[in-house]
């Protein structure tokens, strides 16, 4: 069981791991774009 | 457009939701197994959505190096780093499975060897793609591409090829397989899941590509008119 919940738990951190980089990598540019309109 | 990613975020996390009451409650336990069994219903997959992503990026490769469109390079990055991202957690979940079932980790047959040497490949294609910036490494980006999707194949084909300690394919692999229909349905509820929750990250990643790529070109711009 504990192979079981495991792999189900890796699976998530994995997906929510990269969202989060998606997320920091959106933040990054409205940053940059903020920078270049100033 | 937003409305419409969120829509297609909610029906994606739905399905997922779904899915995952599939995986652990709804299907049955399988009676050699056990429990673990269950983590097929996310592993395969997973596996398909790679087996998808990989050749639609050298599709994209090939595209762009016939038009040279940022919007199809944008594309073609997002479905190989979406592709390494699935290909990640099929190299993960497969040992976590194979350790109680086989009674080890790891082995290298044809199947396991070459499903990491396609994540190999990926993961050069993406360095590559990140530090370095057009030119030839775009020819050599799209070069790794067509192995990769070789690779690819060979990853699709290799349990019908050669005998390995992976299992022969589920469906269409002879008169003995075929799962139980509620397995089944939990089955067929997780590859809608896992194919949506694939395009909804690939959209988000060449939202922030094509984001990426017009913030480099007014930095060039904008570079380009205080030399003047």
């Amino acid at each position: 069981m504990s192979y079981l919940y495991a792999a189900y738990i890796i699976v998530w951190v994995v997906l929510i791991g990269y969202i989060g980089i998606l997320t920091m990598g959106f933040r990054k540019l409205a940053e940059e774009v903020k920078e270049l309109e100033k | 457009m937003k409305s419409k990613f969120t829509i297609f975020a909610l029906i994606t996390f739905a399905l997922l939701s779904w899915g995952l009451y599939e995986a652990l409650i709804g299907a049955p336990t399988e009676a050699t197994m056990g429990p673990v069994q269950r983590i097929f219903y996310y592993h395969v997959p997973c596996a398909w959505v790679m087996e998808l992503c990989f050749p639609a990026n050298f599709l994209l490769s090939i595209a762009y190096l016939i038009w040279r469109k940022p919007e199809i390079d944008a594309l073609a990055v997002s479905t190989a780093e979406v592709g390494v991202v699935f290909c990640t957690i099929v190299l993960l979940t497969g040992p976590i499975w194979g350790k109680p079932v086989w009674g080890i980790w790891w082995t290298w047959d044809a199947r396991l060897t070459s499903t990491l040497v396609l994540w190999l490949i990926y993961v050069s294609y993406l360095i590559l793609r990140k530090f370095s910036i057009g030119g030839p490494n775009a020819v050599l980006a799209a070069s790794l591409a067509i192995f990769g999707c070789l690779d690819a194949v060979f990853v699709f084909m290799a349990i019908r090829w050669f005998r390995t300690q992976h299992p022969k394919p589920v469906f269409g692999g002879g008169a003995d397989s075929g799962i139980d229909p509620r397995m089944l349905q939990a089955f067929f509820v997780n590859m809608a899941a896992f194919t949506a929750l694939g395009i909804l990250l690939v959209w988000l990643r060449f939202v922030l590509e094509r984001t990426r790529q017009k913030v480099e070109e007014a930095h060039a711009m904008k570079a380009l008119g205080a030399t003047r």
